[in-house]
Order: C-alpha cells, then structure tokens, then sequence
C-alpha cells in the first residue's frame, strides 16, 4: 500500500464529487435561488462584467478569482457547485479607481463561478467562469 | 497580409521536403541515394528575419526511432482537423507518397520496413549541423527551445539535466521556455536559470503566493532583426502543477492565462515591436484557440502536443507551427517584416535523417562528454525485442502494454496504469533492449511504481478524469497527454459524451468479469503526482521483467473499444 490514507482520501472526495454529479441541479438552483432574491427577478444582462479565473484549478482548495466590473456599485459572487454558494459581495463606492476586485476561493468540485453586479442605474449583469477541479496527473 | 505566393512557396517547401523516393525503395542505400543533406536543407531564403524552433527533445542526445501516432482523435471544432489525422489519411491530405521519407518521418504505417530503410533520426549533433547551415545563410537567426529540453533519459536523470544544458548552451539558443523541467524541483530549475546565457521566458510562470509574473521568468524579449523589432513571448505549459507533481515546485503557479497574454502582446506593440512570436508549450489544440482568443499575434512555435506538420496552420492572421518532438525535426521560418507587419512567411519542417545529415564534429564530441561516465551502465544490453516498441496513441502503445505487463508480474497485481505520456523513442522488431532504452521510456524525477488497492468505482473515476483532459471539446480544459494505460482492464470509451458518462463496460481481463464497483482490486501503475509515493523505480521494475522474458514479444492490444468518434 503506498499511497498514503491521505491521498486516498483527497482522491476519494474528488471521486465524491464526481458522483454527486447529479445533485448539481439542486445546487445550481440555491444559486438561482440566491441571484433571484437580489436582483428581486429584475431582468439580468450581460456587459463589461467579468470574472477571470483559471480553466482548471491547480489546487481546488485556494482558487485565485478575479472580478472587474466597471459602472458596478455592487457585485456579488456564487460557486454554483459549492454546498453553500455564497462566496463574498464587493461594494464599490463612487471614487473606486478600478472596481475589480480578487480573492481566492474553495471549490468543491468542477462548476461555475458566477457573478451578479447591480449597475449605478440599477440593472443588473451576470458573467461566470468554468473552472474544473481535476486528480490530474498524466500530462505529455 | 500573407499572399496567396507565399503560400505556394510555403507549399513548395513543403514538396522539397518529401524528396524524390517512390514508394518501395526501402533499402537503405536507396534511402540515402535518395535523400542528401543538401536536398534537407534546400532552402530559398526570405524575407529578413529568420527564426529556428525545436521542441520537447526529452534530452534525446542521440538518433533514435520515433514512431508517429496512428491514433489522434480530435475532438470538437478539431475533430477531423489536423494534427488529428494520422497515417495514410495524413498522407493523402498533404500528398505525401506512400513509402517516401516524409511518410517515414512524420506519419505511421510501415514504420519497421522504413525505420530499416531510412535509419534513426535525431541527434543534436546533426540538429547542430542544421541550425550552423541556417546561420550559413542568415547569421542572425533567432534559434527558440520550447521546452521539455531538460527531461528524458539516463544521463539527464542523473546529471539532473547538465547534460542537456552543457549540449544546448553549444547550439546557443536565443530563448526558452519550459515544462517538464520544473519536474528537477524548483531549487535546481532555480539554479539552472538563474545561469543560462538566454532568455528563460513564461508570461504564465507566476508567483503561487502573490499571483504575480515570477521575476526569474520574464514575459518577452526584444530581438534587433534585420531593421525590424521582433518581440517573443515565452508560454510556458499552462497545467504543469496538475499534470506533474505540483509539491516539486509549490512556488511557482501557471495556467494558460490569455488576458495576461492579451496584455503583453499589447505591451509589446506599445514598444515598438513590428513582430510578435509566441514560443509556446501550451499544445497545438490551445495554441489554435489562443490564436483567435488573443489578437496580434504573428507566429506561435508549438510544442507539448509533439505534432509534426509539412506546413503552418493559419489561424486568422496568426501562423502556427508546430515541429515535433525528440530531436526529430527542426523548423525554420523565414519572415519579411516590414513597415510594423509581418508581410509573409516561408517555411520548412526539416526531419533530422541521422544517416543524411552530417554530424557537428564539435557538438558530437560534447555530446561524448556528457555521456562517457555512464555509458557502460546505459549500454548493458537486458533483452531483445521482436515486436515494435512505440509509445504514441491516444489509448495504447506496444512501449505501455510491455510496461504494464511488467507491473502485473513484478509487483503482483490485478490491474496494471501507466500514464499517457507522449514522449519516448520506439525500438524495430530484432532490435537489443538496453538500459538507456528503457530509461528513455521511463525516466523520470517520480517514478516510483506504487502498489495500491483501488475499488470499481474509483477506477472509473480515473478514466473518466483523464478522458476528459484528452476530449474536453475545448481545447483550454486539455492537457495535452493521452489516455492512461491500462493492463488486465478492458473498457469502452464514447469520446463524444461528457465526463461521468464516457467510460462503460469496464472489465477485469484475467477472468472476464464485469468490474465491480464496490470491490477492490490489486493496481499497480507509476509516475503519481502525489508527495510521498513509495515503491520500487519503474525502470527497474521494467528491466526485471524484460530480462526473464529474455526476448519480448508484445500482442495487439484490443482491450479498448473506442466509440463515438
């Protein structure tokens, strides 16, 4: 036996998480659930909001993310596959240079990271990135 | 801006390369009587910047036999597309003759008959030869290494990748870039760069704890060419903590990073730049989308993927060459850059014929050096093989089935995995198996061969975790590798569905059993990414075994059904 318990278990929860593939729906609502109570089901649109985060996360327990949203006063960011999907909300008062903002977040599984931004005229954008939490381990 | 002439001499080059062989001349005067140096060589010059790229060596200092892929599914908008098309599919689509030299050097089929007939290729002393032949006729020309230079054999594993450096330093290159490298650990990856007399670029080598550029690895260089400013940007492999053991260089972060691209191609046209190249390890399916994600870039020099293709992909207005691997073939390309454009190109993908091209007597005496401490060892001769040993194949290679069966028998298990690495030279059938040779397939900075007990369902979790990392249909969630191999496990595999539902009909073959998944089962497989993997060196395990089998003989391997193509 030599793969430590330790790895078995990281490997192990990788593999939890792919077979709860088919729960996603239900987490992807809590999502839709929590969008729908800020935007109060005002129509969402797309715009200069992004996120940048990396396609495959090197290590899913410390994912670099990175918002910019130019015009927001408000964003607020879901990992859609997370058990609780809230992950922070950025205010952003009217003399902010740059409204970006970045942290690093906990990723369960592969999902989406999705952005909710209420605009200075009070509408909202919507931008997510997919990022995929992997065993990897076979690269050429 | 590139003419509908330059691509016509783009196409003419292209036929100089196949030469003048007809289909059966096998034998090796003929090869030779058909193929000169010269002919190799032939090259209109153009323009006034040359640039000279080689890729992903794995420190193959000698000739060796390399055998091209037969399987190469694309998958996607790439699907069909090459290098996704191999063999006489390949052939037809760049009108390659049956039996010709450039049906030897970059396309399967036939490949025991015309390794005999057309001999090794490779060798950085005849790579040196070549690149002196190009500053023959353009001094100045920019020679990019694009990585997987310091990785692959006995003497780089145990200089910890000299001998390379001391080989290439020789061929002075004009920059890098990096991937399997890192795999010496980031102090000695550290110390070697922070020496090398040339540029070590990465615009994604980043610092893991500030997510900022790593200050050893600058983003660009500037070259003063021909009147013109030719900027490259270095792109490291963007997966290397996945793919490899992250722990070995916790320090540095990657990933593909196209903003950041985006950003320094900018940076560089604000400076002035008239050219921009990218020396690129990202794959030739990411380098293609790159092209169109990121706008202004003139020229990608591919590697990682180990595709060989007779002419540039065009991508909008960016050229994409990729040019092979393991000392196989050198690009040259000719730019005419003018008035802050690149005007046109010509190109050429040049095979290093081993019997062809005559050896740099300077490079060839280095190369000596680096190897004489250790060639009694690499040269003890374990076994003799009478099938053709290759590596390359998107589910099997014979090079794979061996190193499986080597792990059942040696290390008493079910199921055997091996990773689906690329790089590794092929044996003929009668040809010895010594010790450098199974280094070649096997060497590596974690190769311990573990032994573990793994259940049904975690199995399926692997295949499918890998399958997606080869047939993601977007080219940035790939990382460029094949599917892991598999010995005494049979499976189905639908390339064309998503990840959880690709793999079916997973079976043990020593009994015929459907795979259960509660119930453990014995595996033994190496090169894990996890810190702390204990178990007896691969090449070792693989020598034990070939020397009681005396003479290896490696059966077709069926235990694969692909679907959904």
């Amino acid at each position: 036996m030599q793969l430590t318990r330790r790895d078995l278990l990281i490997m192990g929860s990788v593999g939890m998480a792919t077979a709860a593939l088919g729960v996603t729906p239900a987490l992807a609502s809590l999502t839709d659930d929590e969008i729908a109570k800020i935007t109060g089901g005002a129509e969402v649109g797309a715009g200069d909001l992004s996120v940048t985060a990396p396609e495959i996360a090197e290590n899913g327990n410390t994912v670099p993310i990175e918002i910019s949203a130019p015009g927001a006063t408000m964003v607020a960011v879901f990992a859609d596959g997370n058990p609780t999907p809230n992950v922070v909300t950025f205010k952003f008062g009217p003399l902010n240079p740059t409204h970006a903002a970045s942290t690093r977040i906990r990723l369960a599984k592969t999902q989406n990271v999705v952005a909710i931004a209420q605009m200075e005229d009070g509408s909202f954008q919507k931008a997510s990135a997919n990022v995929k939490v992997t065993i990897g381990g076979c690269g050429g | 801006m590139i003419s509908r002439r330059d691509f016509l001499q783009v196409g003419m080059a292209a036929s100089a390369l196949v030469g003048a062989s007809g289909f059966g001349n096998w034998a090796r005067l003929a090869a030779q009587q058909a193929l000169t140096q010269d002919q190799l060589l032939e090259f209109q010059t153009y323009g006034n910047v040359s640039l000279i790229h080689i890729t992903d060596i794995h420190a193959q200092l000698k000739p060796i036999y390399f055998r091209e892929p037969s399987v190469n599914i694309g998958v996607g908008g790439n699907k069909g597309a090459v290098p996704h098309i191999t063999g006489a599919d390949f052939r037809k689509a760049y009108g390659i003759a049956d039996g010709s030299p450039s049906h030897y050097a970059l396309s399967a089929g036939d490949f025991s008959s015309l390794a005999k007939g057309y001999g090794r290729v490779g060798g950085l002393d005849r790579v040196a030869t070549v690149i002196n032949a190009i500053r023959a006729d353009r001094p100045d020309a920019i020679l990019l290494d694009g990585g997987d230079t310091w990785h692959g054999s006995y003497t780089c594993y145990h200089t910890q990748g000299q001998d390379m450096v001391n080989v290439m330093n020789a061929l002075k290159p004009d920059a890098m870039t990096f991937h399997w490298e890192f795999t010496l650990g980031s102090d000695r990856v550290n110390e070697i760069v922070e020496n090398l007399p040339f540029a070590a670029l990465g615009q994604n080598i980043f610092d893991a704890e500030w997510d900022e550029p790593a200050e050893l690895f600058p983003p660009y260089t500037f070259f003063e060419r021909g009147g013109a400013k030719i900027a490259v940007i270095g792109q490291a492999f963007p997966y290397m903590p996945i793919a490899n053991p992250g722990w070995m260089f916790p320090e540095y972060s990657f990933g593909i990073r196209d903003e950041h691209m985006q950003m320094m191609v900018d940076e560089v046209k604000a400076q002035g730049a008239d050219c921009v190249v990218v020396l690129s390890h990202n794959g030739f399916d990411v380098d293609k989308k790159m092209a169109t994600v990121v706008k202004g870039i003139d020229v990608i020099l591919s590697g990682h993927t180990h595709d060989a293709l007779p002419e540039p992909v065009v991508s909008g207005s960016t050229i994409i060459v990729p040019s092979g691997s393991n000392g196989k073939f050198v690009s040259r390309v000719d730019l005419d850059v003018r008035d802050g454009k690149m005007m046109g190109y010509r190109h050429k993908l040049i095979p290093i014929f081993s019997d062809v091209i005559t050896p740099d007597p300077e490079v060839a005496k280095l190369i000596a050096e680096q190897r004489a401490p250790y060639e009694t060892a690499m040269s003890e001769v374990i076994g003799q093989t009478d099938s053709l040993l290759y590596r390359r194949g998107n589910f099997n290679g014979s090079w794979d089935d061996l190193i499986c069966d080597a792990l059942i028998s040696e290390r008493d298990a079910e199921i055997a995995m091996s990773p689906g690495v690329r790089w590794g030279p092929s044996l003929i059938p009668g040809q010895d198996i010594t010790r450098e040779d199974i280094w070649n397939v096997t060497s590596m900075t974690y190769g311990e061969a573990y032994r573990s007990e793994m259940t049904g369902e975690f199995l399926k979790v692997i295949l499918e975790d890998v399958a997606d990392n080869i047939f993601n249909p977007d080219p940035y969630y790939q990382q460029g590798g094949d599917m892991v191999r598999t010995g005494g496990l049979g499976y189905r595999i639908d390339i064309s569905k998503p990840q959880g539902e690709r793999i079916s009909n997973m079976t043990l073959l020593k009994t015929g059993e459907a795979i259960d998944p509660g119930k453990s089962y014995v595996v033994a497989g190496w090169a894990s990414v996890n810190e702390g993997t204990e178990g007896p060196k691969i090449w070792d395990v693989v020598e034990n075994h070939i020397r009681k089998q005396g003479t290896v003989t490696v059966q077709d391997n069926n235990s694969v059904d692909v679907v959904g193509v």
